[in-house]
Formats: structure tokens, sequence, C-alpha cells
């Protein structure tokens, strides 16, 4: 593959700017039970059905850690190589809001559970590490509902207290698609590592992001905005665009930018000023006395770390290395966890490349144009194994084995029964063929005289009649062996 | 049975077990001599029926077990109780009903107690004489111009007046020793984490803890011995053994050494505080005790330190009182209009002064200044106490500097209230166990507490000083009952 050079550049009259982006990321954690109670977490149940006392605030309730998620916690930081911090604390973050029970938010601040780390990316121009800074445990608040009746407000608490992992990354992207790439590695390392199913509709995963500028060539950050409540990888890089652009205008124009908290308006495509610094809020943070400060052991470290699952960046090595497969056949097998268990259960049974060009091929297309993920793929797994080892050891043939797979989306339907039932294995003995390619020739003798006189393109014409006799199961090789024997 | 409601929680339990009297005579004694004090105003609700009905239901049982039968116990109105309104003395809950149980009042229930009514405090316990009470302030038997300190003054005045056999409060700078002490009674206060702070209406977090207050030490040993024990649902309890306090109190405390810190001798002291204390050193000297002078140099920082860590976590834990889901709520015409007057309305002017200043203290630019400085200083409290015990085995100092003061006295001046918790501070911002045992009489015939100092979950070697010092000064609660 020809590497492409990175571009993502405002080039307007007066200069040439680079844009920097930062996310806050906030995964929620994968677990049955919240941070602090033992509420369950299921997303789209009724409303305040899944609040304890505990997360509604009540007089006299007090948290209790879940040591689940503690756990999570620090398995993502291992998959991030991040430094695991043995003793983190607990903060309260104080601010009112009606759907903050406890009038804080209970989360980490000074002393985060997980340090420094690193995602690499995969972009067109070459791999790029992106620098991950902390990444921290807290409580979701709950959501308000405003549109339910014109004189109040309503609040949901079944989010209350649910926990997130906050997951800074150091101001290291450049470009909207490297936004993509990071939100997308980050969002495959969790769903690998089972800490966050990543779904961004349902809000597991959702992103601040810090958006500055400056000329090329310059070394010091400019000013940065946060942009809040964007839902979806696209509009964030829309919004990126809108707010880079938004800020090269002001700076050309000798304006200044000031440091805020901006938002998203999806439908105008716009970013509006929410709060500016000085009006942004004191959350007094203070460790939060309720809670003991959190001591971890090396051996749970160490246990957890050993139990790492493999992680996207080293399946892939593995593939090119061990399975023969190109980077780019690699990248698109280890993108998602799904995909590569598919593979690595395809490839169980049959040949890793033909497995790989199959699912890369035929399966990603039926899938797209059914809009379908891996997981609910018509076709299992399996009986693509036993569909690709029937082509291997020469039962159907390749031609066959397209319409069988035509067939299998029906319900996941057995290969080796269809093949079976419609009478479709390959015919490979010598006799039978010998006597329809006799039939074949007998009955065109006058195109055999034609491709012995050197009308060679004939040959095509005879393999087609005998496959056409054979009801497409003769198979093909020997077919042509046989008959460039006979029309010698 | 005339005297029924004056014996101590020990005979009494014994005597129902022995079936001398009923729960239901001992019940009815507590219910009637209640009603005839409600000029104390200790009540903020009465659980009279209920606690009939409940001793009713104790006296039909077969066996009496646990350490508590059959015994009614009014508790403060800050544990909350299931379906039974719990105020923490505040109008921004005086509607609030729990739907569970403290696990302190659980366990009392659990040994075979049961709930004779919730009584009256300062508000959110933030006050040191009971007059900062949504419901009034309390007055002290001892005389009907006096407070009965605070914060636990029903708990104090109910049971000095006898008006509940035993009681619990909280204590978070004094709550429980200072009102003890105002009043000629025992007051313990646990270390950090012997006792669950589930369902307990919070002030501050890590100061805040339960305890027993009762007639005499040996009523103290069993009613601790009823509400310890590790929590679970409390991530600051502490999974450690409790004793069976009673079955070791001794008397016997011959070879403690016993520390005499040079620095509680303030400033101003009366000399008559100066005096009791020196009696309890006679009283422990004789009982065998070894007596020594120690020093606990950071001793003068801790009110400054307490005054700004106090308040900050009770300007957070209070945070949840916004009138969006339980409670009090005054209109508004948005969120933060109704916040302000919720809160305005239902807040009591000292409760407010301690979420300004717990709010100040942690406000970012003033965070390192206060808060931060105030959590070294209480390290080094911490550190000192910590050096001394290496030299002693508890530590004896007035519980007050003064005896029970009259109502409206401190009352617009803070500092001269908050100078009143100077001896029992300490012992909170260490999390380290005391007790406040009843030991003389000022000039005015006015109760004076004693306080002993332990080490951590060494709440036994306490009680056995404090019952050596209960028989030498043969302390007798002389109550002139002029509020019937």
């Amino acid at each position: 593959m020809s590497e492409k050079k990175f571009d993502y550049y405002i080039q307007s009259e007066k200069g040439k700017w680079e844009v920097i982006i930062g996310l806050e990321v906030h995964a929620q954690v994968l677990s049955k039970s919240k941070l602090f109670s033992s509420s369950p977490t299921k997303f789209g149940a009724e409303p305040n059905t899944q609040v304890s006392l505990v997360d509604s605030a009540f007089p006299g309730m007090l948290p209790v850690i879940n040591q689940f998620c503690i756990e999570q916690s620090v398995k993502t930081g291992l998959g991030l190589k991040a430094k695991i911090n043995l003793n983190s604390v607990f903060d309260r973050k104080n601010y009112f809001y009606a759907d903050l029970p406890q009038g804080y938010q209970i989360s980490q601040y000074k002393n985060p559970l997980v340090g420094e780390g690193e995602i690499i990316l995969d972009m067109p121009y070459g791999t790029k590490k992106v620098s991950i800074e902390r990444l921290h445990l807290e409580q979701d608040a709950g959501k308000s509902i405003h549109d339910m009746d014109p004189d109040n407000t309503f609040v949901d608490l079944n989010r209350s207290g649910i926990a997130l992992m906050e997951i800074v990354s150091k101001p290291d992207l450049r470009s909207p698609d490297e936004v993509n790439a990071y939100i997308k590695k980050l969002r495959s390392i969790m769903r690998y590592l089972g800490t966050c199913d990543g779904n961004m509709q349902e809000g597991s995963l959702r992103a601040d992001v810090n958006v500055s500028v400056r000329k090329v060539g310059e070394k010091k950050f400019g000013t940065r905005c946060e942009i809040k409540n964007v839902n979806s990888i696209k509009f964030m890089q829309m919004a990126i665009e809108y707010e880079a652009k938004r800020q090269v205008d002001l700076l050309e124009n000798n304006k200044q930018i000031d440091q805020e908290t901006r938002l998203y308006d999806s439908k105008k495509n716009t970013t509006r000023s929410m709060r500016s610094k000085e009006d942004a809020h004191d959350y007094r943070y203070f460790p939060d006395p309720d809670l003991l400060p959190l001591n971890l052991k090396q051996s749970l470290v160490d246990k957890l770390k050993k139990e790492l699952p493999e992680l996207p960046d080293k399946k892939k090595e593995r593939f090119i290395k061990e399975h023969n497969l190109s980077a780019y056949e690699a990248n698109i097998l280890v993108s998602e966890k799904e995909i590569s268990d598919y593979y690595e259960e395809v490839i169980k049974g049959c040949d890793k490349k033909l497995a790989t060009n199959w699912i890369t091929g035929d399966l990603f297309a039926v899938l797209n144009k059914k809009n379908l993920s891996i997981s609910q793929s018509p076709v299992s797994a399996k009986n693509l194994s036993a569909l690709i080892k029937m082509i291997t050891t020469g039962k159907i043939s390749g031609k066959i084995a397209k319409d069988v797979f035509e067939k299998m989306q029906d319900n996941d339907k057995n290969p080796l029964q269809i093949v079976e039932k419609e009478g479709l294995i390959q015919q490979s003995d010598l006799k039978e063929l010998e006597k329809i390619i006799s039939e074949v020739l007998s009955k065109n003798q006058d195109k055999v005289i034609q491709y012995k006189s050197g009308k060679v393109k004939l040959f095509g014409y005879f393999v087609g009649e005998v496959m056409k006799v054979s009801k497409g199961k003769a198979n093909p090789q020997l077919v042509n062996e046989i008959l460039k024997a006979r029309l010698k | 049975m005339a005297n029924i409601s004056e014996f101590s929680l020990t005979k009494l339990a014994s005597g129902i077990k022995k079936k001398d009297f009923t729960s239901e005579e001992v019940t009815k004694s507590f219910i009637n001599n209640s009603k005839k004090s409600k000029k104390l105003n200790t009540y903020i609700t009465e659980c009279f029926d209920d606690a009939i009905k409940s001793a009713k239901d104790f006296d039909k049982k077969k066996d009496y077990k646990g350490l508590l039968p059959g015994i009614p116990i009014a508790v403060k109105d800050l544990f909350c109780t299931k379906n039974i309104k719990t105020t923490a003395a505040s109008k921004i809950l005086h509607n609030f009903i729990p739907t569970y149980e403290s696990t302190i009042t659980n366990n009392l229930w659990s040994e075979g107690a049961f709930l004779l009514g919730k009584l009256n405090c300062d508000e959110f316990a933030m006050g040191s004489s009971n007059e900062t009470s949504f419901y009034g302030n309390v007055i002290n038997p001892f005389g009907n111009k006096l407070v009965p300190g605070g914060s636990s003054g029903g708990s104090a005045s109910a049971l000095a007046a006898d008006l509940t056999p035993a009681t619990i409060g909280t204590d978070t700078g004094g709550s429980i020793r200072q009102p003890a002490s105002f009043t000629g009674t025992v007051g313990l206060k646990p270390t950090y984490g012997r006792c669950s702070r589930w369902g307990i209406v919070a002030f501050a977090s890590s100061l805040d803890q339960a305890g027993p207050m009762t007639k005499n030490v040996a009523d103290c040993a069993l009613l601790l011995q009823a509400m310890s024990g590790y929590d679970p649902k409390d991530s600051t309890s502490v999974d450690i053994k409790v004793e069976n306090y009673s079955s070791k109190l001794t008397d016997k405390v011959k070879g403690l050494r016993i520390g005499i810190p040079k620095e509680y001798r303030v400033d101003n002291m009366p000399s008559e505080i100066d005096k009791h204390w020196k009696k309890g050193v006679d009283y422990l000297k004789d009982a065998g005790a070894i007596i020594k002078n120690i020093s606990l140099p950071h001793t003068k920082y801790a009110l400054p330190a307490y005054y700004i860590v106090a308040p900050a976590e009770a300007s957070s834990n209070l945070a949840r009182y916004d009138g969006v889901k339980y409670g009090h709520r005054s209109k508004g015409n948005n969120l933060f209009e109704m916040y302000e007057n919720t809160r305005s309305d239902g807040f009591g002017n000292e409760v407010k002064r301690r979420i300004l200043i717990g709010t100040y203290v942690l406000s970012s630019g003033y965070y390192d200044a206060y808060y931060l400085k105030a959590q070294k200083v209480r390290q080094l409290i911490k550190n000192d106490f910590d050096k001394v015990f290496n030299d002693v085995d508890a530590i004896l100092t007035p519980s007050t500097p003064s005896a029970a003061f009259k109502i409206g006295e401190k009352k617009d001046d803070p500092v001269s209230m908050y100078l009143n918790d100077i001896f029992t501070v300490p012992v909170n911002l260490a999390g380290l166990p005391a007790i406040s045992v009843p030991a003389g009489y000022d000039k005015n015939n006015l109760p004076l507490g004693l306080q002993l100092i332990g080490k951590p979950f060494d709440e036994q070697t306490i009680l056995n000083l404090s019952l050596a010092i209960e028989k030498s000064a043969n302390f007798k609660r002389k109550i002139n009952v002029w509020w019937k």
C-alpha cells in the first residue's frame, strides 16, 4: 500500500493552521450493579426502577465500593498499557442539580486509579501513538427530563450512581479522522476486555472534546475550548471542524479566544458558548470522608494482568506473522472483537487465507447489504468454516460454494445438509467425468475440429458444456485436465 | 413500683429477665414520667402507644434473650427509624419518614429493646446547648434556666430526668460527652469505626460516631456492647471483635498509667474545674493507677482545625437537602430559586453558618490555606496521641471547661459557644474513644464530668477507669424535680 501523508490543516490566505484535539471519554463500566450500590444498571428500564436509597441520597445512606468496577477499571488501564496506581482516592465534586441527588458526584480528582498510558492508531500515513493522561472512576448522574410536562421537570435516577471511567487523552490528536480512529480503537480495546460495551446510542460511551488551533511550526498550544454534548463520532468530527474554523477566524481577525465550555448544536452544526471560565463551577473537591482511600494489592493487579485477553495490537501482529495475512487484512479482522472471534472460530476447521477472503469479501458484503453487525450474522462461524472446508477438500467447487452460501443465509442452514440434499457434491469420479466428456465431445464434433485447427478459445465452451451436463458439480480442475488430454 | 424509672438499665434488664417486673410495667413507668415532663421539651416524636404494644408482645415471649430484654429506649432524632419520623431537629426534614432502620437502632432492637420515642437535639447535631433545634431548646433538669448541653441535649435531659432508662447519642466534637457532663450522666464516644454510621443523619462523616448515654458506667458497658460491631454497609466501620465489656468491667485499675496533659490546663479555666480535675487524679491514684504528666503539643490547634473540617464535610453532606427528593420544599419559579427558598427556609442559622464556613474553606483558592492545613493539623494531633500512648494507657482531662450554662448565655457568641468543646474535640479529630463520667459538683451544685481518653478500640480500659472514679466519687444525681 502506498503511504499517504498527513494533510489535515486549515489553510487560509493568512496561513496554515494545525488543529490540536484532546478527548475526555466517559465509558460506562460493564457491571451488573452500580459503583457504590447494588442497584442494577440495565439500560432502558422504566424510570426510577433501578434506584436504591444510596443512589437517591437518602439521609444516613453510605457508599460502598463495588470491587468489580474497580477491577474492570484496572483491566482497562492495563489494556491501555497504563500505570496502575495502587493508592487512589475518591473525592467529592460538589454542585447542585436536580438529577444529582447527593449534591455531589463521587469522582477521583488528585489521585486517579490509573495513570499514564497509550493507544496506537493505524492511520493511512502510518501508526500514531496517542498518550493517555489518566483514567479515573466516577458516578454518573441521573437524567432530567424537561419535555414531559410544560411546567415541571421530571428526574429519572436509573443512571444515578452507575460507574463511569473517565479516560483523558493528552492533546495528541490532530484531525477528525484521528479522533474517529482513537474512539474506535479505545472502544475496541474495552470490548476486547469486556469492560465497556461502547454503545454510543445508549450513552455508554460519551466524550467531551477539547479543541485549540496553532500556526504550523508553533510550539505553544493555543487557548482551548471544551465542546460538550457530542454523542456520536460523526458529530464529534463535525463539531471539531466547525470549532477549529471558528477559532482560526477569530485569531486571523485579531480577536481572542476565550477559554470556555461550548455546546455543539447538531441541527445547526455550530458550537455555542455554554459558560465562560469565570462562570466555571467551583466544585470544591475534597476527599470523600465516607470512603477510605482505595489501596490495591500488587498481587491483584498482577492477577488481572495475567488474565488479560489478547488485545487487538497483539492479535494483529500474530495474524500477520503466523497466519500470513497482510497488515490490511489483519487490521480489518482485529478491528472489532466480534470479528476476530468470528475469524478465529472459522479458521479452527479450514484454510486461513480462504477464510479471510470469505469473511472480508462475501460475508461482509451480506452484512453491509442487510445492515447487520457480525454478531448478528445470518451465517455462523461454524457453518462458514464447514463450507470453506468443503471447498479445500474438493467436495464442492468454489462456484457451487457461492450458491450454497446464499442458501445458508436462510436461518444459518448447515452447508453439508444443503449440499447433500441438493446433490451438489463435486463430481470427481474419473470414470464418470470421462463419460460426460466423451458425450459432450461427440455431440460437438464440428467444434472439436475447429479447436484442433487453432480455435483454442473454444476450450471454455467445452468446459461450460461439461459443467452444464454435470449440473455444475463436475470438479473443474479434473475437467480441465481430462479435456486437455482428450483434445491433444 | 413507684421508683422503677429510677432503676439503672442493668437492674431493669435483669429484673425483667427474672420477672421481678414486666416490660409493660417498666415501659408505662417511663411513659408516665415522660408525659409529666413536657416542660423539658426532650421529645420530638413520642412512640408511646407502639412502645406499650411492643412491651406487651415482649411479655408474652417464652424466654427473654438479648442484652436489653423488653427495655424501652428513646433515641436522638438523628437515627433513622423505619416508619417513624426522623427530623434531625430541622425544619428541612420535619416531614421525613424513613423506610429504613439505622444499623445502631436495629442492633438495639435485636437485643430485645424497642423504641420509646425520638429525642430533641441541636439541628443536624450542630450546637453545644441544644438551642439550635427547630423544635425549641431543651431544658436541663438541673435548673429551668440551664441548657442540657448539645448536641445530644434531649438525650441527656431525658436520661437525667428518668424519661428513658438509657439512650444513644452521636458525638462529632463532644455531642455525647458534654451534655453527659452537664446532666450528671455517663456518655461514651466509641473509637471511630466501632459503631456503624449507616442510617444516621450525617453531620461530619469523618468525625461522627454514635455512642451510649447512661446513668452509670455498668449501663454504659452494656449498651456499648449492644450497639457496637462491624457493618459492611459502612466502609469506615472496622472489623474488630466487640469485647464483652460488661463481663470484663472492673474497677481494678492498679498499675494502669494515666496521662495528665498539661495543654488542657487552658487559660481562664475556672479554678473549680482545675480542682475537680485534681480530685479525679487523686481518685485514680488511690485506686493504684500511675499518674504521668504528658504533653499533647498541638492541642491548641484542635478547635480551629475542627471548625474547618467539620463544617467542610457538613457543607457537602447537607447538599442533599434540596427540596427535590424528600423533606421540606419551598416554591420557586425555577430550580435554583426553589433551592434557595427551600434551604433558606428549611435550615436554621447555625446550620447556615456552618454551611457557609464549610463552603468557603473548600473553595478554590482557600482550600490549601484552610481545609488542607486543617487536615495536616489533624494528623499532628493524631501523632501527639499516638506518641503518648506509648507511655500511658489512658488520658484524664475535665470533660468541659465549665458546668451547664444558662439558656441564651452564649447563643449570640458562636466562638464562646465553640470553646465549650475545647476538651472533647481533639478526641474526634484523632478518632479515639473517650468517656465522660460524672465526678462531682461545682459551687452551684451543678454536675461536672471527667473525661477519659483511650487507645483506639480500647473502650474497656476507659470504662474500667470510669468505674473506679464512679465508685470513689460516689456521685449521686441530686435533682430537685421542678418541672412536674
